[in-house]
């Protein structure tokens, strides 16, 4: 069930087992690409969309690179042509309109979008990003993409009669895009879901939106789920039926309190572990990331652990950023060495024999 | 004949050039939220902001005008927030929406401080001529979205949360009417016991209140034994969400009754779209002919608080709430 994961294991990994190390998605923007934003929007400064466009290539460049140099075996650009998580989608679909901000909580705001006529699916969404990253790159490019149930969940729905409705309504443009992108090369697709385990029962919702998205999708596209700050009892083992390889899940913001929830039923898939918190500004050391990875091998084989951060880490420093990233891979590589000399005891079920034994 | 009073339960959005004025003097962590004890510049942005919500209300037409509890960055728990006896930890889940607060931790006597809602009532009715209405958390939602680590038991701690909002109201200024909001009764309903509890702190803070006093209830319809019980509070009128559910709200004052005036949430404090004043005329009649009883008066409220909402629909959503009033009363 490990799905379509050996084409993204280097020709040159160093060792006998691999981790695979990725990130969730966003990454801080550096200073002058947010001046150029600021310039761009400013309609009485001399900085045109040609310019804009630049910025934007240069900031993808250079975040695109930024992952390869920490060592990441799967890399993205770091979402740098992309606003907000929903926000971004909204303007490119036909149907939503923007009425203001509203508040998240204490002095944070988002631009809630709504749904004032039927969706339809307008301009490319991110095509162009994944060419141009998938250009640039010189390893394999991950694509996140917000999921339909998010999309529908944080927007107001001024048309449909449900918010049901609405999600299978998206979940159909999302399945035209990733059709787009699989057209164009990419092969590791990650679904964002932050919205799925907030409410009672939405797990079935976001299960029929996946039946919908990967609808004609080809089997060697591996698919994700990444979900965060929610209650998981709420969602498994229900999950382990979607229709995806891999469950992307923030565990590190609540020092795996949560853990147990995956032990209690076995994890049938792979499982990409948050081994970094993203909502702290120290950078963890490797040793306590290394502690971290070996949690998630509790729950399944090194064969089926993927290692990332809990989340987007936009909002940290870019240094700070850039840390954690390098020690997350030193972290995953010393613990690759150690699973092959037979160091590390892996007790999740379905466990390949250890050396030990 | 039915008086339509047009009126919401509070907790509005911040104008926009607040948001942005107040995140920059606040800041944007958890730690910079709102403490009771704030500098001269922020206490004038939110009485700069709390003049212009009441302007729009009465600007709008609306028979109720409310203080706007901007400053209520923690929602519903912001009375405890502020509280000098409280800590208040990380962030949690408002309800099963996409909004947070504060856990506020009680550590101490609820006794030792308050005042704080009253104060900003006080400045409110400074520019209210007539038709002010107090909005507090019910005490069983405002035990619901707290923590307590000093009662050590459930029934007294709600006891003690019902003592500290009678202190609170008893320090308000004339006020006409009380909304006291009481959604964890539908979210998180009231075990065996508990609903009886929960309906006597209830009275326990209405009888303290020299005004009108509406228990408004959201998110759904409450529990038939739960509504049983609150039917035993001595408060003026029951709020109901007929947004998220008619038909058990329905159910239940066919079977329970109600009392003679009865709250109505017809506009959705959730969405953007923005209901027409005969819409929402054509709901309050459909819950009068379905309950079968010409009320005395009927408080048409949007169904939740609406700082959900951009500015703008906000406005809009007042206006038609304002314009059903006046279109029953042309009829009359």
């Amino acid at each position: 069930m490990t799905g379509p994961r050996d084409q993204f294991k280097p020709a040159d990994h160093p060792n006998d087992h691999f981790l695979l190390t990725t990130v969730v998605g966003s990454y801080p923007k550096p200073k002058w690409h947010d001046r150029a934003r600021e310039l761009f929007e400013d309609e009485d400064a001399d900085f045109g969309e040609d310019e804009w466009e630049e910025s934007k290539d240069d900031a993808s460049r250079l975040i695109t690179h930024e992952h390869e140099r920490a060592g990441l075996d799967v890399i993205c650009d770091g979402e740098m042509r992309r606003n907000e998580m929903v926000e971004y989608f909204a303007h490119r679909i036909d149907g939503y309109e923007f009425n203001g901000r509203v508040k998240v909580w204490g002095h944070n705001y988002f631009d809630k979008p709504s749904v004032a006529d039927e969706v339809e699916y307008g301009e490319q969404w991110l095509v162009e990003e994944f060419e141009f990253t998938d250009e640039v790159a010189e390893r394999p490019v991950k694509v996140p993409i917000t999921g339909p149930y998010t999309l529908a969940n944080w927007s107001f729905n001024e048309v449909y009669d449900s918010e049901e409705q609405l999600a299978y309504e998206l979940a159909d443009l999302v399945n035209e895009e990733i059709e787009a992108l699989v057209e164009a090369g990419a092969r590791y697709i990650q679904i964002d879901e932050p919205a799925l385990a907030t409410t009672p029962d939405d797990h079935a919702i976001v299960g029929e939106c996946l039946e919908r998205i990967v609808d004609e999708i080809p089997d060697d596209v591996r698919l994700g789920l990444h979900v965060c700050y929610g209650d998981y009892s709420r969602i498994y083992p229900e999950i382990l039926d979607y229709p995806v390889h891999e469950y992307d899940l923030e565990l590190a913001n609540g020092d795996y309190d949560q853990l147990d929830v995956f032990k209690e039923h076995e994890f049938t898939k792979d499982f990409a572990m948050g081994v970094l918190d993203a909502h702290t500004a120290e950078v963890e050391s490797v040793e306590e990331i290394k502690e971290n990875i070996k949690k998630g091998l509790e729950v399944v084989p090194p064969e089926r652990l993927t290692v990332s951060p809990d989340c987007g880490v936009k909002l940290l420093p870019r240094e700070v950023a850039y840390g954690k990233m390098e020690n997350m891979v030193q972290a995953a590589r010393e613990i690759e060495e150690e699973l092959d000399a037979g160091e590390i005891d892996v007790v999740a079920s379905g466990a390949e024999a250890s050396a030990d034994d | 004949m039915t008086q339509v009073i047009a009126t919401t339960p509070g907790l509005f959005p911040l104008p926009d050039w607040a948001k942005d004025e107040l995140a920059d003097l606040k800041g944007h962590q958890k730690t910079d939220l709102i403490s009771g004890d704030e500098s001269d510049e922020i206490v004038a942005a939110y009485d700069e902001a709390r003049e212009e919500v009441i302007s729009i209300q009465q600007d709008a037409g609306l028979d109720r005008v409310v203080e706007g509890q901007l400053r209520w960055d923690d929602m519903l728990a912001h009375p405890l927030a502020v509280h000098d006896s409280v800590e208040t930890k990380g962030i949690v889940r408002y309800y099963d929406n996409n909004n947070f607060y504060r856990e506020p931790v009680v550590q101490g006597d609820l006794g030792a401080d308050g005042g704080d809602v009253a104060a900003d009532l006080g400045a409110a009715a400074d520019h209210v001529d007539s038709g002010l209405q107090a909005v507090l958390p019910g005490p069983y939602s405002l035990a619901d979205l707290a923590t307590d680590e000093y009662y050590g038991d459930d029934a007294e701690f709600l006891d003690a949360i019902a003592d500290f909002l009678v202190e609170e109201v008893k320090s308000f200024p004339d006020v006409e009417t009380l909304f006291l909001l009481e959604p964890s009764l539908v979210e998180n309903a009231p075990a065996d016991g508990e609903d009886e509890r929960a309906a006597d702190a209830i009275d326990a803070v209405a009888s303290a209140a020299d005004a009108e006093v509406v228990a408004h209830t959201y998110w759904g319809a409450i529990e038939e034994k739960a509504y049983a019980h609150l039917m035993d509070a001595g408060v003026d009128a029951i709020g109901f969400d007929l947004v998220a559910n008619h038909d058990q709200t329905v159910y239940n004052v066919q079977e329970y009754g109600t009392k003679d005036d009865v709250a109505l949430g017809v506009v959705d404090g959730q969405n953007t779209l923005v209901e027409s004043p005969e819409t929402i005329r054509d709901r309050i009649d459909w819950f009068e002919q379905q309950t079968n009883t010409a009320y005395d008066t009927v408080y048409a409220t949007a169904n939740t608080e609406t700082f959900y909402l951009p500015v703008n629909k906000f406005e809009d959503k007042l206006k038609a709430l304002a314009n059903a009033a006046d279109l029953e009363a042309a009829e009359a």
